[in-house]
């Protein structure tokens, strides 16, 4: 981004920009990442605020010493491990192979 | 307590005095003889400055998720959280969740994006569609003091390590400072003939042997409670001097408004640490940056599940009145004495200790690497510094952190270490996060609200840690006959939370919109946004590795 012969692929850039592919890529993206992001840090946000200020109801036990408090607890462990799973095969599968068909249309521009 | 769980009863650990200081220390010499040879073999082909800076971005997504993880579970998260659950139960766990949940924005908003339009630093994000000397400097102030906190955070672990390692005391300050020197010393070497290639794989070493050996003790645990987590978590409360109060939140964050602040520089402070940042720059892609964000967040995710266990069994398992909040730090190396006697003591303490020389080792090469390529080469020189110069720049700077390290792990040595790491988060989610984010997805974004977003929020940011209740004016405890604050005797706090994020993210945020208004249109900086928005989506024209 520093050498000086790329001023003239910028128009390449505002082409593919421009592009009805690159739209629909960026938003399929964006409605992917955007709502999941505010979705898991919602879900965190609530059990933060839980343990600050309900540590009574985070504190009843369900079976044997394991309480509500260490399941929802857990839960967040399972909630990112099953976020980055759905996420990898969205990338892999959705954004992947449009992505790599632009690349390739810009690298061959330039 | 459980009766017998332990085959032989060793003599109750008084922190200073167990184990064979000549085992704990050959076990370490072991490590530190297989990671320089390594980095000797890396040092071969550490000629240009992506090999210095990014390993040539040739490592694959799984060795790099791997090294991020030993990067990510430093010190603190080893020793402090574990020692934070032996000692205040919950509490502890609440740091590992909002540490794990973070790497959520690292994967979903950050890595490929910056992969895709960065070279080596932060600032090669942030400086991408900005003017490149005031962004570039602002870029490299705010990763200079994360690194620097953070830096803190580790040697400040050093000091508890050395008493249980070597059998050093805490009361003998020159001795423990001797150790620290020749630990920043070592770590110096492996910076400079390694780079960032024998630094990756003094990473992934350390990762592998701390996941085993922690998975080792997890399963030893559970063992001696038949597998069952309930026991487990009964005989804890039991063995606790308080009681059923460790199974619940509560025991750590007495003020609610306290940990929501805490919790909020967790989850936003990870993708803004540089160190973590720059690891992305060491794959060929983003798809393979993305497959290290994959392997860091399951390892990450089952060494935190381990910590519960270990810290649980610190409780259950140590006799009564072992862990205090003087020897928290040392709840999982005890616990290792414990299950497994000197052998154990001695590998997980010689593993610690190298957690602590491998994160500091990733702090230096980061910090470095900005001041080299940020300062130096774009904002002193230009862009117009040779490579070599450049790489010349990066390891005297090297040198210096080194010894600025050693200088001030002496003086932060026995520093709350979780504390310290909480507010590198805080420093990173405040300056760095908000700028990375607006860069990357707001088109109007520009120079003048990248310099509100990093200098307010780091302004903000370290002015609330100052006047914070953790740097003066907490009351005495009766048991310690010392205030809990880093300064004893004085009270100059008005600022009422311990950790300024709940304040200084959002006022970041903020910022960066109002710099953005007050700096106007700029066609020049949007026109540029069309480029980087395709390439941090399509990756087109990013950096690729070099072979070799």
């Amino acid at each position: 981004m520093s050498s000086t012969g790329e001023r003239s692929t910028a128009t390449v850039y505002e082409q593919v920009q421009a592009s009805p592919e690159f739209n629909e890529l960026r938003s399929r993206l964006r409605r992917f990442i955007f709502p999941m992001s505010a979705a898991f840090l919602v879900w965190y946000l609530a059990y933060v605020l839980l343990a600050s200020y309900a540590p009574g109801f985070m504190a009843i036990k369900v079976f044997g010493n394991i309480n509500v408090g260490l399941i929802i607890g857990l839960l967040q462990f399972v909630t990112t491990f099953v976020i980055t799973t759905v996420y990898v095969r969205f990338a892999n599968k959705h954004i992947d192979p449009a992505a790599e068909k632009l690349r390739e249309r810009i690298e061959g521009a330039e | 307590m459980i009766p017998v769980v332990v085959a032989q009863a060793p003599t109750p650990p008084a922190a200073t005095a167990v184990g064979s200081v000549g085992l704990n220390i050959a076990i370490f010499l072991v490590f530190v003889a297989v990671t320089l040879f390594f980095v000797y073999r890396a040092s071969r082909t550490n000629k240009t400055a992506s090999d210095y800076y990014a390993a040539g971005r040739a490592f694959t997504g799984p060795q790099n998720g791997v090294a991020i993880a030993g990067d990510y579970l430093s010190a603190a998260s080893f020793l402090g959280i574990a020692g934070a659950i032996a000692l205040n139960g919950y509490d502890g766990f609440l740091y590992s969740i909002g540490f794990l949940v973070a790497w959520l924005v690292a994967l979903l908003l950050v890595a490929e994006f910056l992969r895709n339009t960065g070279k080596f630093t932060m600032g090669d994000v942030l400086a991408f569609r900005m003017r490149q000397r005031p962004v570039r400097a602002a870029a490299a102030t705010s990763t200079l003091v994360v690194s620097f906190f953070y830096l803190l955070a580790q040697m400040a672990g050093a000091g508890g390590l050395i008493a249980l390692l070597l059998q050093i005391p805490t009361s003998n300050q020159l001795g423990q400072g001797v150790v620290i020197a020749v630990v920043g010393i070592l770590m110096i070497v492996y910076v400079l003939v390694g780079g960032m290639k024998g630094t990756t794989y003094v990473q992934i070493i350390k990762a592998v042997l701390l996941i085993i050996g922690a998975a080792v003790m997890t399963a030893w645990v559970l063992g001696a409670f038949g597998f069952d987590l309930s026991a487990l978590l009964g005989s804890a409360a039991e063995n606790s001097p308080r009681g059923e109060a460790v199974l619940a939140p509560g025991l750590q964050y007495t003020n609610p408004i306290d940990f929501v602040s805490l919790g909020l520089a967790l989850v936003l402070g990870t993708a803004g640490l540089p160190h973590i940042l720059m690891r992305f720059y060491t794959v060929p892609s983003a798809k393979e940056a993305r497959r290290s964000v994959v392997w860091a967040i399951w390892l990450i995710g089952l060494f935190y599940l381990f910590t519960l266990v270990l810290g649980y069994g610190a409780a259950a398992l140590l006799p009564e009145g072992t862990i205090t909040s003087a020897t928290q730090n040392s709840a999982a190396p005890l616990l290792a004495y414990q299950l497994g006697g000197e052998l154990l003591l001695g590998i997980i303490s010689a593993v610690a200790f190298a957690t602590i020389l491998a994160v500091v080792a990733g702090l230096t090469i980061t910090a470095s690497a900005s001041f080299a390529h940020d300062v130096y080469a774009n904002v002193i020189k230009h862009g117009q510094a040779t490579p070599d110069s450049e790489v010349r720049v990066a390891r005297t700077t090297a040198l210096v952190i080194g010894v600025v390290a050693i200088a001030g792990g002496i003086i932060a040595n026995g520093q709350n270490i979780a504390f310290l790491v909480a507010l590198a988060f805080a420093v990173a989610a405040s300056a760095n996060l908000p700028t990375i984010l607006y860069s990357l997805f707001w088109k109007k974004f520009n120079t003048t609200g990248a310099l509100f977003s990093i200098y307010g929020g780091l302004g903000i940011c370290i002015a609330l840690i100052i006047f914070s209740p953790a740097v003066s004016g907490k009351p005495i405890s009766p048991a310690t006959g010392r205030s809990a604050s880093m300064i004893q005797g004085v009270d100059f706090h008005w600022f009422p939370l311990d950790n300024p994020g709940l304040v200084s993210i959002p006022a970041s945020f903020l910022l960066g919109i109002i710099g953005t208004y007050i700096g106007g249109r700029r066609p020049a900086e949007e026109g540029k946004f069309a480029e980087m928005e395709v390439r941090a989506i399509t990756g087109a024209g990013s950096e690729k590795a070099t072979a070799h």
